[in-house]
């Protein structure tokens, strides 16, 4: 005889989604650095920023309010409508 | 003289009655026994049926019919044997409950029944309510009100694997959740299966009342327990508690809560001996159910969003209640602005305890100076502000402060007095230690705590001049803030 339990998860299945592809090249493109608020996250962000620009990428900077949460919906739609790729960093 | 029903293959279909007088009775059962020869006497005056629930044979002199599969039973809501109802029309009019001479005549408008017998015998519990079988008969009269996905599990297959396999354990074995086991759990509120709790990080799934019992059973909880996991997932899904975060950090600490109240002692949750050990059900399980939701029904799993380097045992689950009726101070919950008797649950950002012993302190003074001494370590002894900590006291040290008259704020305000720190300590190389703060704090004085960073808790068995430090983990918006909520029944 079979034993019939409950199911404990969610039940939810994943939207899955196609990445886009990698850029070609950085000239003429936009590249979002997305401070997550570690200590020294931003130093490690300054280099990158350098770096970028020399390849002719133009840089916006953002921050999450906080490392511990994800960050905020507005702030990840702002991000994709303005960048054309992101950098998320971690640093500590 | 059958009933009928609307679908004889449907146990749902409430069976008809047929009319006159109907009779429900069990052989075990003396009352029912008792009056076998008053229902087979009654056959000739009236017409009778008799449903019988465990032994198709009885009683002698009368029709019957078998009701072992108690569905007539069930669906008429018998609650007790002998029942005798008056059935016009396919309709109950008339109830009677036990053998009472009166009443027994005014419904079947017979005289003279059962000349010997007792006026009044009460009976016996029906079997269609007897606890060991009333979920299973809710479940296949009632069709299911519960909405999980079945998982089926092979009579070759073990419970225990297919759930290991599937990842819904936290490596310990767990209680099977088969639909009597959440049905009698779901008892345990007054909450709806459907209703949704909270949205679960990290996945940010809904999750409903019937999923929390789901978890509830796995992690071996009793039906009374359910409202203090409700409760608790909803503290850990807020905004200010920040579960998604506590459950990312690469820190060791995890959801600690802290249950106060009357509930305590109503499910039997140990306040005393070896409070934050092993050995009691309600203190090892709830806070287990709230972990196994989180990784159930969140996703949220070690080595995946959970980044812990180290963790802590507690993370399997870490709940102990204030021994408040011992303590010299108001219950904790008065903290949060709830009224002392206010059945609530405290979750805390926390790591394990460590033990805080003083064996000569006689007076709070003493005392204070010697839990100070052991927060100013906390983490490390130059980390300021950034973390909370519960302080919890037990009855040997508490004994200090109630013979001195210390209130909560007396002792709170002594311990952040006796933990301001020099900066020229905390300093960046100060003291041999190349972590620390930047050079601007030298020359002033810094608090280790937040003006509210510092909980106090009583707890503890009644020997042992032993308190204990349950560290934080990074405060306030910046990371978790302690959240109380009520216990809803």
């Amino acid at each position: 005889m079979t034993t019939v339990l409950l199911d404990p998860s969610s039940e939810a299945v994943p939207a899955e989604r196609v990445r886009p592809a990698r850029l070609a090249e950085l000239t003429g493109k936009t590249v979002g650095l997305l401070d997550i608020r570690k200590a020294r996250g931003d130093v490690f962000l300054d280099q990158l920023e350098e770096r970028l620009a020399e390849r002719g990428a133009s840089v916006i900077r953002y921050a999450k309010p906080t490392f511990t949460k994800p960050a905020p919906i507005d702030l990840r739609h702002e991000i994709a409508t303005q960048c054309d790729a992101v950098v998320e960093a971690l640093a500590d | 003289m059958s009933p009928t029903s609307s679908d004889p293959h449907d146990p749902t279909a409430k069976p008809t009655l047929p009319d006159g007088v109907v009779a429900f009775v069990k052989r075990d059962c003396p009352t029912c026994e008792l009056v076998g020869p008053v229902l087979a006497a009654l056959s000739k005056e009236t017409p009778l049926t008799v449903y019988t629930q465990d032994d198709p044979a009885f009683p002698d002199g009368v029709e019957r019919i078998d009701d072992t599969d108690l569905a007539v039973s069930w669906h008429h809501e018998i609650e007790a044997v002998p029942t005798l109802l008056r059935v016009e029309g396919g309709q109950e009019v008339e109830r009677a409950l036990g053998w009472h001479r009166g009443e027994w005549e005014a419904l079947t408008r017979v005289s003279d029944l059962g000349p010997g017998l007792p006026e009044l015998r009460p009976g016996c519990g029906s079997l269609s309510v007897d606890p060991s079988r009333a979920p299973e008969l809710a479940i296949r009269f009632s069709g299911s009100k519960l909405t999980a996905r079945r998982v089926e599990i092979a009579e070759l297959e073990d419970e225990q694997e297919a759930f290991f396999d599937r990842g819904w354990t936290d490596g310990l074995p767990i209680v099977p959740p088969t639909e009597a086991r959440v049905l009698s759990m779901l008892e345990g509120t007054s909450r709806a299966p459907g209703e949704v709790v909270a949205t679960v990080p990290p996945d940010l799934a809904p999750c409903t009342v019937e999923k929390v019992a789901i978890n509830a059973v796995m992690a071996g909880c009793k039906p009374e327990y359910l409202p203090v996991v409700i409760a608790a997932v909803e503290a850990a899904c807020t905004d200010e508690f920040n579960i998604h975060g506590l459950l990312a950090t690469t820190m060791s600490a995890g959801p600690v809560l802290v249950v106060n109240g009357p509930i305590r002692n109503a499910i039997g949750m140990n306040a005393g001996k070896n409070v934050f050990g092993q050995g009691n059900r309600a203190n090892s399980t709830i806070g287990r159910a709230l972990q196994l939701v989180i990784r159930n029904v969140g996703g949220g799993r070690p080595g995946e969003v959970d980044r812990a380097t180290l963790g802590n045992p507690g993370k399997v689950g870490f709940c102990f209640p204030e021994d408040e009726e011992g303590s010299p101070f108001a219950p904790l919950n008065t903290e949060f602005g709830f009224e002392a008797g206010t059945n609530t649950v405290m979750l805390f950002p926390g790591e394990g305890p460590r033990t805080v012993v003083d064996q000569i302190a006689r007076d709070p003074e003493s005392l204070c100076h010697m839990f100070a001494d052991a927060l100013r370590h906390m983490l490390t002894p130059k980390m300021v502000l950034a973390f909370d900590a519960i302080v919890v006291v037990s009855p040997e040290h508490s004994r200090i402060f109630r013979e001195a008259g210390w209130n909560r704020e007396d002792f709170r305000k002594r311990l952040h007095e006796l933990t301001l720190m020099e900066g020229d300590d905390l300093v960046r190389g100060a003291r041999g230690i190349a972590d620390g703060l930047p050079d601007s704090v030298r020359g002033n004085k810094i608090p280790k705590f937040k003006p509210d960073g510092l909980r106090i808790v009583h707890a503890g068995g009644g020997a042992g001049l032993f308190s204990a430090i349950i560290p934080g983990w990074a405060n306030g918006e910046m990371g978790s803030a302690p959240v109380c909520r009520v216990i809803a029944p």
